[in-house]
């Protein structure tokens, strides 16, 4: 059953992208960089979301398709000279390639078992990261040449030296990232995938094919992921390692369960929050992680269910 | 160097990493068989231990070796003490659920280690050997310290093993592994067990940090490396299986060891590492653990 | 245009600056003549402090150089600031911890451009960083003035507004240590170095000085920088080794140095390290009695020498520090003496340079960086007590002298000075071709 969006949803959404449009128009310099950020790393939460928050898997090693399409973009920009439409598009077939890859081996097994298996995948990326140091340079990364900062579509010219471009950009892929998952978690794809996370041997008793369900959500939280860390290499020119350690992984992990695991929007705003957390208390302390701690602690024992997730039960029956 | 003593050399080495090992992975898989939880914040234990060797061997100014033994004693209590109440607050509210409980020893993870930058500071701190001792074999010099940590190591394992399964103790923790509904029918009182345990495996990490902190430095990044190698070890070994776990240290420390002075050790980490993944794939049970009931 | 001075007097009473400060006045509705007016103006500015971001390595392996860094700027500062400030202003500096993370290292530049609105960055050092950091620092016009050592600078590899004016470049180190370490040490070299950029500087340029000399590199061992343990490394050290030279960087140095102790006792090659594998590490312990009779590379020497001159005196004073290297608050806490004076010296030429260019906001960034660039030497003195140095304007890097000590019952004596000659080589670079 596909019913159409309520009015209700549509306008809330709308309302969202509003505002996340109009932001550039009022914010300081240096908020207007760190929204940009925002947007790009609210992709990787969303492409999270969409494994852990509605089909119940639990990744410890996410950090693995951001870095794919990360690398991907970037290394297709710096060794191979391509042009930013094009690297863009490798980095997202690079985690295509490597979701369907890893899902196909990691998705036998499931719970605590899946989330070993993702993490020490995701180490392994990062260690080949740091092995292959002659073509990405390792922890010290590369920066993109000047070749990449700008390209030309459909005979506009984009500078991605621009804040506004730049703005703009990321706007625009997050616009779609949102849709996307708001389409699929809508769809009987997307209530399969629910069904999986509520109780995976009944759906499976139902007939459906719960490996194929899994993997074609693994897929696309891949390749969500992967464009997010392609948009990252172009937009900001810099690959390194630290981009696939485990602390990405974690971050997703975070950002999603702070805002609302199983929500639309929950990853938007659980990224947008845990930013400005870090953000503030790094200018208190060098241990700012503590709050990271601190958080993810507090939201397990007592909101387990995040933000939008906590409102969407007590109050907002209607939230995607 | 000839091929004899470069061989010589890398098992002393192999076995030196082995030891320290095996007691940390130890801890991690004595958590995981009886409670059936992973602790990610095991690292951070193994850390704790060592910054804390350095807080006692340094503020009670003793003689190296009085301080040694010191920091041995009130070391592993102090992290035991930490580990059960991070139990009871946080994991026992949980239910131990295995995903919960994992994303609970995540966020300790970020506290502990946090904590500790706070205060004990971003450097890394030497501590002084009890004893500092050269052998000079023919072809090279080793620490006699080196061979006293891969001694202590093996009694610390015999002890555990002794009260593992000779004691009371013992039998009531793996009654709690075996079966802990029924074990809670005989009025075991299983959260106090479980407290015990996971204090008990942070222990087990913390003696073997006290150990090895005169050969390295105490930092307070040094827990993440423990971390993925006792993970490794733990899974290779079969989760649960205390034999499992000493061959599999055994075999790891020894080959990554070797490996690593013929090869790149970034290389070396990176086969053990999907080695550890591939194995969880193919073989959940681990080499040595036995099926799931 | 470069060979413009501006300076600030002449800027004050030119007739073009009279007028415009007669409209400034006159158009904010003040009546009064033109001298209280201007007087009115200059103040208004010199009250707003000229800031400068120190990107500091607060945590990370970095962390034992950044605490020094900091004590050293800050030190120079408050010099610089009882003398007056730059231009009359205060001189006030942001400080922002960059993890020595390369990535986080780019986010600061970025803060320091956009949020805090700096002046100019300064006081970088692991080179890691540094090659993250530069370009961002470039693209949002920044000048990015650090103090690493490591040769990106000079190489012309990064941009116009990068400089290195008070620290030499690792190739400079390693050509000048070339012809001594061959003449006194031994014609056959293993290096055993951090497996990155500034390990690699020093296994490029050694090896080619070497060979330069009629020497050779037997062995070469690259070490990943995050290594806890040693041992393993060591054999691969060959038997007919000259002379073994060392450079290593991180918390584990002391494992290090230790470990290679054990493995040699007193049977070793001649030993040739970069005091950075000692630096803020007590050369007391017990553990490094073999390291007597061993040679070492120092930047300043550590040691308080018998002809230490006033400024190394004063500096001492100026910082807490005692003969020893060690502060005095806590003689176990071993300062990193051959690398933080680059931060002191870089404040007092940051302060020259922007005298010079006239500097009094962002629109003059222009003439500091040209002024930057029209310097040529550096006498030794109170702003410069590691020596004198020679400024390359076209590729933004100075060049030194150099110290080779040698280590005695505990203590390091300098037994070669080298002259600012032996540490050149061609300079092909040249960042004043590159518009701003």
């Amino acid at each position: 059953m596909n019913t159409a969006p309520s009015l209700k949803v549509l306008l809330l959404h709308i309302a969202v992208i509003a505002i996340f449009f109009g932001l550039q128009f009022v914010l300081p310099e240096y908020h207007h960089l760190a929204m940009t950020r925002v947007m790009v790393l609210a992709i990787f939460a969303m492409g999270y979301n969409l494994l852990f928050g509605y089909t119940g898997l639990l990744s410890l090693g996410h950090a693995l398709f951001f870095a794919s399409g990360l690398y991907g973009a970037g290394l297709a920009a710096y060794h191979l000279e391509w042009s930013v439409p094009a690297a863009f598009l490798c980095g997202i077939l690079a985690g295509f390639v490597m979701s369907l890859f890893i899902g196909l081996i990691s998705l036998r097994t499931t719970g605590v078992a899946f989330m070993i298996v993702t993490m020490m995948f995701a180490q392994v990326a990062y260690l080949a990261s740091l092995y292959f140091s002659q073509w990405t340079r390792g922890e010290e990364g590369l920066v993109l040449p000047q070749s990449a900062r700008s390209f030309d579509l459909a005979g506009v010219t984009f500078d991605l030296t621009d804040a506004a471009t730049r703005y703009n950009l990321a706007f625009v892929l997050m616009t779609v990232a949102l849709l996307i998952c708001f389409i699929i978690v809508r769809s009987p794809l997307g209530r399969a995938m629910i069904a999986v996370r509520e109780n995976e041997p009944r759906t499976l008793m139902l007939g459906y094919d719960t490996f194929r369900l899994k993997l074609v959500a693994l897929i696309v939280s891949g390749s969500l992921s992967a464009m997010a860390g392609a948009t990252y290499a172009l937009l900001f020119a810099y690959i390194g390692s630290s981009f696939a350690s485990i602390q990405y992984s974690i971050e997703a992990l975070l950002f999603t369960l702070l805002g609302g695991a199983g929500t639309v929007l929950g990853p938007l705003l659980g990224t947008v929050s845990m930013f400005y957390m870090i953000d503030i208390a790094s200018n208190y302390t060098p241990a700012y992680m503590l709050v990271t701690g601190i958080m993810l602690v507090f939201l397990i024992l007592f909101f387990p269910r995040g933000i939008l997730g906590s409102i969407r039960e007590r109050w907002l029956k209607w939230l995607p | 160097m000839a091929f004899g003593p470069f061989l010589l050399l890398a098992t002393l080495e192999g076995l030196l990493q082995a030891a320290v090992l095996t007691l940390t992975a130890l801890g991690l898989s004595l958590v995981f068989g009886v409670m059936r939880v992973v602790n990610v914040a095991h690292g951070e234990f193994f850390m704790l231990g060592a910054v804390i060797a350095w807080w006692v061997t340094s503020m009670l100014g003793l003689p190296p070796a009085l301080g040694f033994v010191a920091a041995l004693l009130i070391s592993p209590l102090a992290v035991g003490a930490i580990a059960y109440a991070g139990e009871r607050l946080v994991l026992r509210r949980l239910s131990y659920n295995p995903e919960a409980t994992i994303v609970a020893t995540i966020g300790m993870l970020y506290i502990i280690q946090q904590t500790v930058l706070l205060t004990y500071g971003p450097d890394a701190r030497p501590v002084t050997a009890p004893f500092y001792y050269r052998l000079q074999l023919p072809w090279f010099g080793y620490s006699a310290y080196n061979l006293f940590v891969i001694a202590a190591a093996i009694i610390v394992l015999a002890i555990t093993w002794f009260v593992l399964t000779k004691t009371k103790i013992g039998l009531i923790m793996r009654a709690a592994q075996f079966d802990s509904e029924t074990a809670q029918a005989f009025g075991i009182p299983i959260g106090k067990v479980y407290g015990l345990v996971f204090a008990a495996g942070a222990m087990l990490a913390a003696i073997a940090a006290v150990l090895i902190v005169p050969i390295r430095q105490a930092h307070y990044l040094m827990g993440l490396d423990p971390l993925l190698l006792s993970f490794i070890v733990v899974i290779i070994g079969g989760l649960g299986s205390i034999r499992g776990t000493v061959v599999a240290a055994l075999v790891i420390g020894l080959s990554d060891g070797i490996i690593s002075m013929f090869f790149s050790p970034t290389l070396a980490k990176m086969l053990s590492t999907l080695l550890v993944a591939l194995v969880l794939v193919f073989k959940p049970e681990g080499l040595f653990g036995a099926k799931t009931r | 245009m470069s060979d413009k001075i501006i300076k600030p007097e002449n800027a004050i009473i030119t007739r073009r600056s009279t007028l415009l400060g007669m409209g400034a006045v006159v158009g904010t509705g003040l009546a009064a003549t033109a001298a209280p007016g201007f007087v009115r103006y200059s103040q208004a500015q010199t009250s707003e402090p000229i800031k400068i971001g120190m990107q500091l390595h607060r945590t990370g392996i970095g962390a034992s150089y950044g605490r020094w860094y900091e004590r050293v700027a800050k030190a120079a500062a408050k010099i610089i600031n009882d003398e007056g400030g730059i231009n009359g202003r205060p001189l006030e500096i942001i400080i922002e911890d960059d993890g020595t993370d390369a990535k986080r290292g780019a986010e600061v530049v970025e803060k320091f451009a956009t949020q805090h609105k700096v002046d100019a960055i300064y006081g970088t050092l692991f080179s890691h960083v540094v090659i993250g950091s530069a370009p961002r620092a470039g693209e949002l016009k920044m000048p990015y003035i650090v103090v690493s050592e490591g040769y990106h600078v000079a190489s012309g590899n990064l941009n116009r507004y990068c400089f290195q004016p008070c620290i030499t470049d690792v190739r400079s180190q390693v050509t000048a240590m070339a012809p001594w370490v061959s003449q006194n040490l031994g014609k056959k070299a293993t290096m055993i170095f951090p497996d990155y950029a500034f390990g690699h500087d020093h296994r490029d340029y050694f090896s080619a000085a070497m060979k330069a000399q009629g020497g050779e590199i037997v062995e070469m061992i690259a070490i990943p920088p995050t290594e806890t343990s040693f041992t393993r490394y060591l054999p691969r050290i060959p038997s007919d080794t000259e002379v073994l030279y060392h450079v290593m960087v991180g918390p584990s140095v002391l494992t290090f140095v230790t470990e290679l102790g054990q493995f040699y006792g007193s049977q070793r090659p001649e030993i040739f390290g970069f005091i950075d594998s000692l630096e803020a590490v007590d050369l007391a312990t017990p553990q490094l009695s073999y390291l007597d009779g061993t040679y070492f590379w120092e930047g300043m020497p550590r040691y308080a020498q018998k002809d230490q001159s006033e400024w190394d005196k004063f500096y001492r004073n100026a910082i807490g520090i005692d003969d020893n290297g060690a502060s005095t608050a806590d003689a176990k806490d071993i300062s990193t003496y051959a690398h933080m004076f680059g931060c002191w010296e870089t404040l007092f030429v940051i302060k020259k340079a922007m005298e010079k260019a006239g500097y009094r906001g962002p629109q003059d960034k222009a003439a500091f960086i040209e002024a930057m660039e029209s310097f040529e030497k550096f006498d030794e003195g109170r702003d410069h007590p590691q020596g004198d140095k020679l400024f390359n304007g076209k590729n933004h890097q100075c060049y030194g002298h150099q110290y080779i000590s040698k280590v005695e019952n505990g203590k390091l004596n300098v037994v070669h000075k080298t002259s600012i000659e032996d540490g050149a080589y061609e300079v092909t670079a040249d960042y004043t071709k590159m518009s701003l």
